[in-house]
């Protein structure tokens, strides 16, 4: 499985038309990747998709740049996985 | 005093050709763009052909993005109007901008947009519907969408009157010229509507062509054996520039705009009124405002779309207007080999007149095998023809009871 990080990137270079290249940690996605306000919706929405998150728009407006997006989606999806494997292990018990 | 209009670029994108070349040398051999239709299932349909535009590379005239971000009918009429603009020469720079507008207009819109979205909000829920849900689905984003890209700052809307809306929009940008609000414009319409809600919707109606086995011969207007419209898709931009502005910068001149006239049946949704009145009276308000006499015009571009009602009104129409002389002059639908562009036809069925007027040569209308009593006009039938061509007239009438007709004469100073 790819990183989360490639995962955005190709994202990322799809719906804002950009080079891989420039989809650095530090990009800023209005200041240097060029999005407007609706791509960031669309972006945020592809995102949710494709790592089954739900992002709320409180913090949604917080990232800012691709890393941040990056260590918004690990944080989840480590908490996803530990709700998960508490789960199973009260299942277990 | 008004000011003189003429026409000094074209761009079209349609199922017979993209741009004036290929459009033109397809209109000479009579090829047909109907075929058996490509872009989805078509199979549970009672009617499965259209004419599609085949090849078209969106990102030849927007950067990818843009691309993603546009319906399909926006693609077209950016394509078309960069096409008109190169085609004439015409450098939009910041001393012009704020006199050069944009009239572009669809009859239906981002139809396709619409349908994927809704399949996912019922899909997927309403958190997944696209932000650019609204400026991909609205007509009047072709209009915007071309001067955002071509930076064109003047008068700016759309038109939406069905079929009849490229001819409105056309006609409506001459008056802005005419009046001196522009000295240019980019005027036509735009459609991509070849989707299975539109043509479920247009099979309910009874509307269309059945003639499934036969593509290529499904669009026979004036024809007796005619059964019904066949879609189409594409876009037809014309930029209309104010005459003394085009003669100082030496442009290339396909005819003056001289005529604009539009009616309403005020009759009925979607029949033509049953004696042509509303047509009849567009087309003799076109005349009165080109000061010319019935017998000037030598080509009339028909509406033509291959119905029952239409073809026998709108030749009803012009016998009307034109008396005897109707049966004088030369009548064809383009029609029968680009299908029926809806919102686009007005537009590319003006260029058609103002290429027959440059070539001096007549598009035919093809698949007229069988005289019909009540069309009995000169069609042109299944063969170009060469002729003298100074005055033409484009039809163009749209459900609703819309009527739009433009009137075009040879420049000749």
């Amino acid at each position: 499985m790819a990183s989360v990080f490639e995962r955005v990137k190709n994202i990322i270079v799809e719906q804002l038309n950009v080079d891989e290249e420039e989809v650095t940690p530090e990009a800023s996605f209005v200041e240097d990747l060029g999005a407007d306000s609706l791509d960031v919706v669309e972006l945020v929405m592809a995102l949710e998709e494709e790592f089954e998150l739900e992002i709320p728009d409180e913090d949604a407006e917080k990232i800012q740049t691709v890393g941040e997006a990056v260590r918004y989606i690990e944080r989840h999806l480590e908490m996803k996985q530990g709700e998960a494997e508490a789960e199973e292990e009260e299942e277990t018990d | 005093m008004n000011k003189r209009v003429v026409i000094t670029g074209v761009g079209v994108i349609s199922p017979i050709g993209i741009g004036k070349e290929a459009f033109w040398s397809a209109l000479m051999e009579g090829r047909c763009g109907v075929d058996h239709i490509s872009s989805f299932d078509a199979s549970r349909f009672d009617t499965r052909i259209a004419a599609e535009v085949r090849d078209f590379d969106p990102t030849d005239y927007m950067d990818r993005k843009e691309v993603r971000r546009n319906d399909r009918f926006v693609h077209f009429a950016v394509a078309a109007s960069r096409m008109a603009l190169e085609d004439a020469g015409f450098t939009i720079t910041p001393a012009n901008a704020e006199e050069v507008g944009v009239i572009i207009g669809s009859g239906i819109g981002g139809m396709r947009t619409l349908e994927e979205q809704h399949r996912i909000f019922l899909e997927k829920g309403p958190d997944r519907v696209s932000p650019f849900f609204v400026t991909m689905m609205i007509v009047n984003m072709a209009a915007g969408q071309v001067s955002i890209q071509i930076g064109a700052k003047g008068p700016n809307s759309a038109v939406v009157t069905a079929c009849a809306t490229g001819g409105h929009a056309i006609g409506d940008a001459f008056r802005i010229i005419q009046r001196g609000e522009a000295i240019a414009m980019l005027a036509g319409g735009a459609e991509a509507a070849i989707t299975p809600l539109a043509l479920a919707a247009f099979c309910s109606m009874k509307a269309m062509s059945r003639r499934n086995d036969d593509p290529k011969r499904a669009v026979r207007p004036f024809d007796r054996e005619r059964d019904g419209f066949v879609m189409g898709e594409g876009a037809g931009v014309v930029l209309l520039e104010e005459l003394e502005h085009a003669l100082r910068r030496d442009a290339h001149i396909y005819a003056e705009c001289i005529g604009y006239g539009t009616s309403a049946d005020a009759y009925h949704i979607t029949q033509p009124d049953p004696e042509g009145d509303g047509a009849a009276r567009a087309m003799a308000r076109a005349l009165r405002d080109a000061r010319i006499d019935p017998s000037e015009v030598d080509y009339i571009n028909a509406h033509g779309t291959s119905t029952p009602y239409n073809d026998r009104l709108e030749t009803l129409a012009i016998k009307r207007v034109f008396g005897d002389h109707a049966y004088r002059l030369a009548v064809s639908s383009t029609k029968s080999m680009t299908g029926h562009l809806l919102g686009a036809a007005g537009g590319v069925e003006l260029i058609a007149c103002l290429l027959s007027i440059e070539h001096q040569r007549i598009p035919p209308t093809i698949n007229y095998e069988f005289p019909d009593p009540e069309c009995d006009l000169d069609y042109v039938p299944n063969t170009p023809r060469q002729a003298r061509v100074e005055t033409a007239m484009s039809n163009a009438f749209g459900f609703g009871g819309h009527n739009a007709v433009l009137v075009v004469r040879r420049f000749t100073g």
